[in-house]
């Protein structure tokens, strides 16, 4: 397909559209390598990619596994954290947060471990998840002291309880925690620009193309604007 | 006071000030949204910088606005 109009006049060959789409909703940059577009896909990758482990970084690695449930279950619970919605989008690196959000919902365990990108445990959780009575009360004493408790880190005597652990993560980064959402929001709305990009193309070629073209005609046949 | 020892005197405010983690999200929107818009490298680039200029340039005046608002609220 044609680019935009001016320095660039080069054809784009997409391949098969839906599957850069596809390849770029996975990993951001993968449907543009997939297509040829290597220098795009590079710089979409770690725009995109830097972009969302960045802000997974200033979160301590918790702003994107902080959603509570899965939209399908529970769509009121979900708009807690509606951030989710958009951190999805980068695709792979933000999927399991929801596979064990789902699991957690499910009363399943998270999966590899009991730290791996999870959400955040409620007192609920811990009676369901856990089966049998020791189990469930050392998981209880440890959520107790670990999960819902924060101490100050000077070593003087305040603690602060938490109704949640969702609410102590969010008190313990404090502004961290929102700047590091908002990167990998944004992160997640870029992708979508750059998936769009695989399936169709530079996003304003057609309209730039048919403005020049226009104004090239009207040039030509002296209906030109001054 | 030389100019460079009047930036040093500054450095430490600029270390704290939170604006400074607006710049990574800057170059990024820049890139990506230029990204879509051009297939070249060196068109990209251009369009980049200039969507960037023009952003910091909205930025700054919107803050200055609060800034002077904020004047009628002290």
């Amino acid at each position: 397909m044609p680019s935009p109009a001016g320095e660039e006049t080069i054809e784009v060959d997409l391949k098969t559209p839906w599957k850069a789409a596809l390849l770029a909703f996975l990993i951001p940059g993968a449907g543009h390598i997939y297509q040829g577009r290597t220098g795009k896909g590079i710089l979409f990758a770690v725009c995109i990619l830097g972009t969302f482990f960045y802000g997974l970084y200033l979160g301590e690695g918790r702003v994107v596994y902080a959603s509570t449930t899965n939209p399908v279950g529970n769509p009121g619970k979900f708009i807690e954290r509606w951030q989710y919605a958009c951190q999805a989008a980068v695709g792979l690196p933000a999927l399991p947060a929801y596979m064990q959000a789902w699991r957690v919902e499910s009363g399943e365990k998270p999966l590899f471990g009991d730290n791996f990108q999870r959400p955040p445990y409620t007192p609920q959780d811990i009676a369901t998840i856990y089966r049998s009575e020791d189990e469930i009360l050392e998981a209880r004493t440890d959520h107790l002291t670990t999960n819902l408790l924060t101490k100050n880190p000077d070593g003087t005597d305040q603690i602060v309880y938490h109704a949640n652990e969702g609410s102590k993560w969010q008190h313990d980064h404090a502004f961290y925690f929102e700047l590091g959402t908002i990167y990998t929001v944004i992160a997640g709305l870029l992708n979508v620009l750059a998936i769009y990009d695989a399936h169709s193309g530079p996003v304003m070629a057609s309209e730039d193309d048919d403005k020049s073209n226009k104004d090239d005609e009207n040039k030509a046949q002296g209906h030109g604007k001054s | 006071m030389t100019p460079f020892l009047l930036l040093t005197t500054l450095l430490p405010l600029a270390e704290v000030n939170r604006l400074w983690y607006s710049l990574p999200l800057l170059v990024s929107i820049s890139l990506v949204y230029s990204a879509t818009r051009h297939e070249l490298m060196a068109p990209i680039l251009r369009n980049a910088a200039w969507f960037a200029f023009w952003t910091m340039v909205v930025m700054v005046g919107v803050g200055a606005l609060l800034q002077f608002m904020l004047s009628f609220i002290r």
